[in-house]
């Protein structure tokens, strides 16, 4: 059998067909060719496939794309807006945040749902936050100094928005 | 990782939902979250005919006050648990809790039903139900039935869940007033699941504790109250001493799991440590 | 300098951050199939029978492949690319790896079908459908048992499971002499654990065959290319060289593990030539477990004897190196040349010898991981120091001052010449150390940890000065030792029309920054914008040569070759400007962008040379046109990283669980490029070494099954687990590379690891506990503790 779904991705309305077991990062990576989000395990355990949906972090390799039928999905590649990096972007090349740039993109997508609810966190609440997402390279140190940088520019950009 | 093949079906409400299980027997699972049971199916050891999404059903996504009771919808997410203020007055290890499952992502997805339907012997929640007294609101075709949460945990996996049936609601009873709880847990590093969690429930009436609920997991093949702990603490003042001579049983009785990361006598010196904390800042 | 020296912000990761990254597995060509291979859930046994009859009829599926298909087609095996010979002169024993296995399997995950279908899922989903009957066999796993009478065997060809046994160092009557003169010794039995590399990227391999050009295409994620070509063409698939292109695009991540040319990239290749079509694999996280080569698991026992200042007289180490059920690329090298070699540390040991017996057990093939070989040198010199001081009264570090090697800049001093076949190009061991002292504050933390002892709580200290031989290597020197390689590096420089610089380099980049730090070389050399420099790599067909990224050789040897090519660019540019300047070429300098006239302002910019060489109407004579040179640069020597590592640690009495609450680590990985990237280097070793000492580990049942293979079992360090780190630096030269450049993509996974055993070990001092085995995990501690 197969299911109709229709979801939001980035901005765009995407419609498909797709066998029930299709997992959600396969629907992403080769129907749409989103190729951003990656599979770096089996067991939801790396967060290399994190994803926004209807604004929460998810693990895209968990779920089906059955089940997001009808939901508003943001990967890597709606990060920017009009050719602007999202400040986590920028943050993560300002503080080296990146190595091999695998994990960078399910790392990004925590941190900007992190940052959604607490825009002032400590580095204990960054460290706490990215428990689900594993990088070989950096050894977290600057990823952490990202999130902050991140933060400090999101909280500026608020500041002069509200003066 | 690639599940076997099955068949998908959505249902729109509980009614749907007890109707499409009726129909398809054996053969179906209900999918909320999905959290536990998608990576089961992806390493093939879970393959069901049909897939029940109940994960829309919003009359199952839900925090409210009952009362003299919390009541929990089975969709409400573990992240719903987390960020909800009705967990206060001797409920606070509920969002203790539910900020120790998994990571964010798990969080937002898993649902409170979910996990304890799955009943994973080293999941948090069955020791939070148990220490809080949870009944579970159960419906099939047969009609809606209470379970009391000692009753619900049968064993490795296993529930007293029947066939049909679905999880409506988690009932939490209000505690005494002077009533404090926490939930404290070592984590299996790899997993993040409990190695040993422990939930306490301690109600203090003029420096002495009156009333004491004490759940564990990850200790044994299933979760389970520590009876005896309760009954040592009860009637005492709580300090440090009386407290650790009263968790030395905290897992008496229990025939107690081994691993390669905790054997079994490892587990039951945590099972005491970790009594202990819970007790200490729950008093 | 406008960029050497600088953190510039790397040119690589705009495509990472927007998620345009292109992995393997993000590659879809036309018409591609996929593959599924079907793993051996048993670590030894025979197989009596395989019938795909069944998944043969399954939807989608093209055609399966066993071992009998490969075997019939007379292709070889996989190889390895060194060769240790026993003591006695044999040569190791070198048993067959088949792409995939026709009669047994040899450690679980063992390759033993191929299905390939229109789908991954179909491919999977027929996969199910294989029979397979097994006959069961006893399995073994850990090195020592393995080369003890009646253990299993791996190889029929192989006795006692021993592919060699080796030595180094001074006679052994005269280590044994030394030792028994000793005013005290200090023995440790220890163990180098086996751990995972886990990439996060998992291994893929796309292999494409054109019939219409008889051209080969392979997409892989390899850490060197072209060494998988050399190996792929000539001693497995025997299809030629030059109709093969070879490409590694982005990589995630290596650590050793995606050196070894593994047979499923033989397999795409070999089977999209027999069906016509592309055919991709990608590994899944179990698999990775089951099949992605192995780091570390020796086994060993270490006496270091001291005299009764404290002076060490003498080292003495014998160990069991595991390598797994076949050879990789690297196996014999890792335990010999890049482990015994390294024995001499920084201290200044008169007379040192190991014994090594390397052998077959049911495992999954171990390899090079981050360190490989120095990590299992370091961990045994340190474990032994902190032990000797701790069993003769002495501060850790008070015994190390004793016994370092002084201060050498390789220039006006001399190498120094080691035990055990090195010569160090240049080090300040001691200077290193006392930063480092400085920056853990040492003499209050001693207080510190007083006070808190009494008020039961255990914090602890651990030290690692550390060595180790980088910038691999020397061809004729590895060649004597084994390779069956050449570990130059090539780097082509090609100065286009318009002054923009393309630079070819062998090296690989999987999240060094070489695009970056390559160009911040070129730019500065060439005196122009970042901008105009694009660095090129990864593909055999655009890069002349090259022996890929391992070992921190990619600056120290890529780098190099990439001067030397920059080189070969001025003094032909000196030339082409004398030229046009009517000058004599010994009056043309070459600065800042510039060919001048020395001592007038006659000068004419790089941009117009460029020009000049390839529109050359107005030429000097004899010079051919372009501005493009390759040249191949082969290091005189190994480089020396070096450092020292202070790990603080608290012990939760409770429980065991050990908490890191600082890490110090100053290195001396030469000069410096990019600080930022070396930076990011050390952190990422780090976490890696660390990881080890608490947290990872490969278990092996009884029955050779892979206990914890997958993130639920297997810990992997986590941002929540790990402290910021405090690092610095000093820097002193290489002086025989044109950079001075040193190295610094292992040094943080050297020295971590025995600083943070010794810093639990230092916690547990009030509990008379010498020597734990790794990882420390809460329960081993713990049950320490109460004995």
């Amino acid at each position: 059998m197969s299911v109709r779904i229709q979801v939001t991705i980035n901005g765009q309305s995407r419609e498909a067909e797709v066998e029930p077991r299709t997992l959600l990062v396969d629907f992403l990576r080769e129907h749409l060719q989103l190729t951003g989000t990656h599979v770096g395990c089996d067991t939801s355990s790396c967060g290399a496939c994190n994803i926004l949906i209807d604004g929460q972090s998810a693990k895209s390799c968990t779920m089906l794309a059955a089940q997001v039928d009808g939901s508003e999905i943001i990967t890597v590649e709606g990060l920017a807006q009009n050719g602007n990096l999202h400040p986590i972007q920028e943050g993560f090349k300002e503080e080296h945040g990146l190595q091999c740039g695998f994990c960078t993109p399910g790392m990004m997508m925590t941190a900007v749902d992190l940052l959604n609810h607490n825009p002032d966190p400590s580095e204990s609440e960054i460290r706490h936050a990215l428990e689900g997402n594993f990088c070989r390279c950096t050894g977290y140190h600057n990823i952490v100094r990202s999130v902050q940088y991140a933060a400090k520019k999101i909280r500026e950009s608020k500041k002069e928005a509200v003066a | 990782m690639i599940p076997a093949k099955f068949d998908y079906e959505r249902a729109g409400s509980v009614d749907e939902a007890l109707t499409m299980l009726a129909q398809h027997g054996d053969s179906a699972k209900i999918l909320a979250g999905g959290h536990s049971l998608i990576p089961a199916m992806k390493l093939r050891l879970n393959q069901p005919g049909v897939l029940i999404d109940i994960g829309r059903i919003k009359e199952l996504r839900y925090i409210k006050d009952g009362g003299d009771h919390v009541a929990i919808g089975a969709g409400a997410t573990h992240d719903d648990i987390l960020n909800s203020d009705h967990f206060g007055g001797g409920l606070e290890m509920w969002t203790e809790a539910a900020g120790m499952i998994g990571d964010p992502q798990v969080r937002h997805k898993g649902t409170l039903g979910g996990s304890i339907a799955h009943a994973d012997p080293a999941a948090d929640w069955p020791a939070v139900l148990l220490a809080s007294d949870a009944t579970i609101v159960v419906k099939g075709s047969g009609g809606q039935r209470e379970i009391a949460s000692s009753d619900f945990f049968t064993g490795f996996y296993m529930t007293d869940l029947q066939d049909g049936e679905l999880i409506l609601e988690i009932r939490v009873p209000k505690p005494p007033a002077g009533s404090k709880s926490s939930y404290q847990k070592f984590m299996q590093p790899a997993s993040r699941f409990a190695i040993v969690g422990c939930a306490a429930v301690i109600t203090m009436d003029g420096g002495s504790c009156s009333r004491a609920r004490v759940g564990m997991t990850g200790v044994a093949d299933g979760p389970y109250r520590a009876t005896n702990v309760e009954d040592a603490l009860t009637g005492k003042s709580l300090d440090e001493g009386a407290v650790e001579s009263a968790c030395a049983d905290a897992a008496e009785g229990q025939s107690v799991m081994s691993d390669h990361f905790a054997s079994e006598g490892y587990r039951e010196h945590l099972a005491r440590v970790y009594a202990k904390r819970a007790v200490m800042a729950a008093s | 300098m406008t960029y050497i020296g600088k953190s510039v912000k790397r040119v690589e990761d705009k495509r990472f951050i927007t998620g345009k990254g292109n992995y393997t597995d993000d590659i879809v060509l036309p018409g591609m199939l996929h593959a599924f291979i079907l793993r051996s859930p048993h670590a030894h046994a025979r197989i009596n029978s395989i019938d795909i009859s069944e998944a043969e009829k399954a939807e989608g599926v093209v055609k399966i492949y066993t071992g009998k298909d490969i075997a019939e087609s007379g292709v070889g095996g996989i190889p390895t690319g060194w060769q240790v010979n026993f003591k006695n002169g044999d040569t190791m024993k070198e048993p067959p790896h088949p792409i995939l296995v026709t009669d047994k399997v040899l450690h679980v995950g063992d390759n033993i079908a191929c299905v390939i279908a229109e789908t991954k899922q179909q491919a999977k989903d027929a996969s199910e459908l294989i029979e397979v009957d097994y006959e069961l066999l006893d399995a073994v796993s850990n090195p020592r048992d393995a080369a003890a009478d009646g253990a299993p065997l791996v190889h029929d060809d192989a006795p006692n499971n021993i592919c060699f046994d080796w030595e180094l160092g001074n006679p052994k009557e005269e280590v044994d002499a030394a030792l028994e003169g000793a005013h005290h010794i200090t023995k440790l039995e220890l163990r180098n654990q086996r751990v995972v590399p886990n990439a996060i990227e998992p291994r893929c391999a796309i292999g494409q065959y054109e019939d219409s050009t008889g051209k080969y295409t392979l997409y892989t994620t390899s850490q060197n290319p072209h060494l998988t070509r050399l190996l792929m063409t000539a001693f497995v698939l025997g299809i030629p060289e030059h109709k093969v292109r070879v490409v590694a695009p982005d990589v995630g991540g290596g650590f050793g593990s995606k050196i070894y040319h593994y047979a499923e990239e033989a397999m795409m290749i070999w089977a999209s030539q027999r069906i016509g079509r592309p055919i991709k694999w990608t590994s899944d996280r179990s698999e990775a477990f089951m099949t992605d080569a192995h780091g570390r698991d020796h086994v060993t026992t270490a006496e270091m004897g001291f005299d009764k200042d404290g002076k060490i007289v003498g080292l003495r180490v014998n160990t069991h190196a595991n390598l797994g059920a076949y050879l990789s690329t690297f196996a014999p090298a890792v335990p010999t040349w890049l482990h015994g070699t390294l024995l001499q540390g920084v201290y200044t040991t008169p007379k040192i010898h190991i014994d090594l017996v390397a052998t077959f057990t049911h495992t999954t093939p171990v390899d090079a991981y981050r360190g490989a070989g120095r990590p299992e040198a370091t961990y045994l010199l340190e474990r032994l120091m902190d032990t000797a001081a701790l069993e003769m009264d002495m501060d850790p570090t008070e015994l190390r001052f004793k016994n370092f090697i002084p201060a050498f800049d390789g220039v006006e001093q001399e190498g120094y010449t080691t035990q055990v076949a090195l010569q160090y190009d240049s080090g300040n061991y001691e200077t290193v150390f006392k930063r480092a002292l400085e920056m853990v504050d040492y003499d209050n933390f001693r207080k510190e940890q007083e006070e808190a002892r009494k008020n039961g709580k255990y914090l602890g200290i651990g030290f690692s000065t550390y060595i180790e031989a980088c910038g691999i290597a020397p061809s004729a020197v590895v060649g004597a030792l084994g390779a069956r390689a050449g570990l130059y590096e090539v780097g082509q420089v090609r100065v286009q029309p318009t002054g923009k610089v393309s630079v070819f380099t062998g090296a690989h980049s999987h999240g060094q920054g070489h695009e970056t730090t390559f160009a911040q070389v070129v730019a500065d050399r060439f005196g122009i914008p970042l901008e105009d420099v694009e660095i090129i790599h990864g593909d055999s067909d655009s890069v002349a040569f090259g022996m890929g990224t391992y070992g921190s050789r990619s600056l120290a040897v890529g780098g190099s070759a990439i001067v030397k090519s920059i080189d070969k660019i001025i003094e032909k540019g000196n030339k082409i400007a004398a030229h046009k300047l009517e000058a004599s070429e010994d009056d043309i300098e070459f600065a800042e962008g510039k060919w001048t006239v020395k001592g007038t302002d006659k000068s004419i910019g790089f941009g117009d040379v460029a020009l000049t060489a390839y529109v050359p109407h107005d030429y000097p004579e004899g010079v051919e046109p372009g501005l493009d040179f390759s040249s191949f640069y082969d290091p005189a020597n190994f480089t020396y990283p070096n450092g020292a590592h202070i790990a603080v640690v608290e012990v939760d009495k409770d429980t065991g669980k050990v908490t890191l609450k600082r890490f110090i680590a100053v290195d001396d990985v030469g000069n410096v490029i990019n600080p930022m990237i070396v930076d990011g280097q050390i952190h990422g070793g780090l976490a890696q070494g660390i990881g080890q000492a608490l947290h990872e580990g490969a278990i092996y049942d009884d029955f050779g099954q892979l206990v914890n293979a997958s993130y639920m079992d297997y810990t992997m360090p986590r941002a929540d687990d790990l402290p910021s780190f405090e690092i610095d630096r000093i820097e002193t030269p290489c002086p025989h590379n044109p950079l001075g450049v040193k190295g610094a993509g292992e040094a943080g996974a050297i020295g971590s690891t025995p600083a943070v055993v010794n810093a639990v070990m230092d916690a547990l001092r009030p509990h008379g506990i010498k020597n734990l085995e790794m990882p420390l995990t809460p329960e081993r501690v713990w049950q320490a503790m109460q004995s």
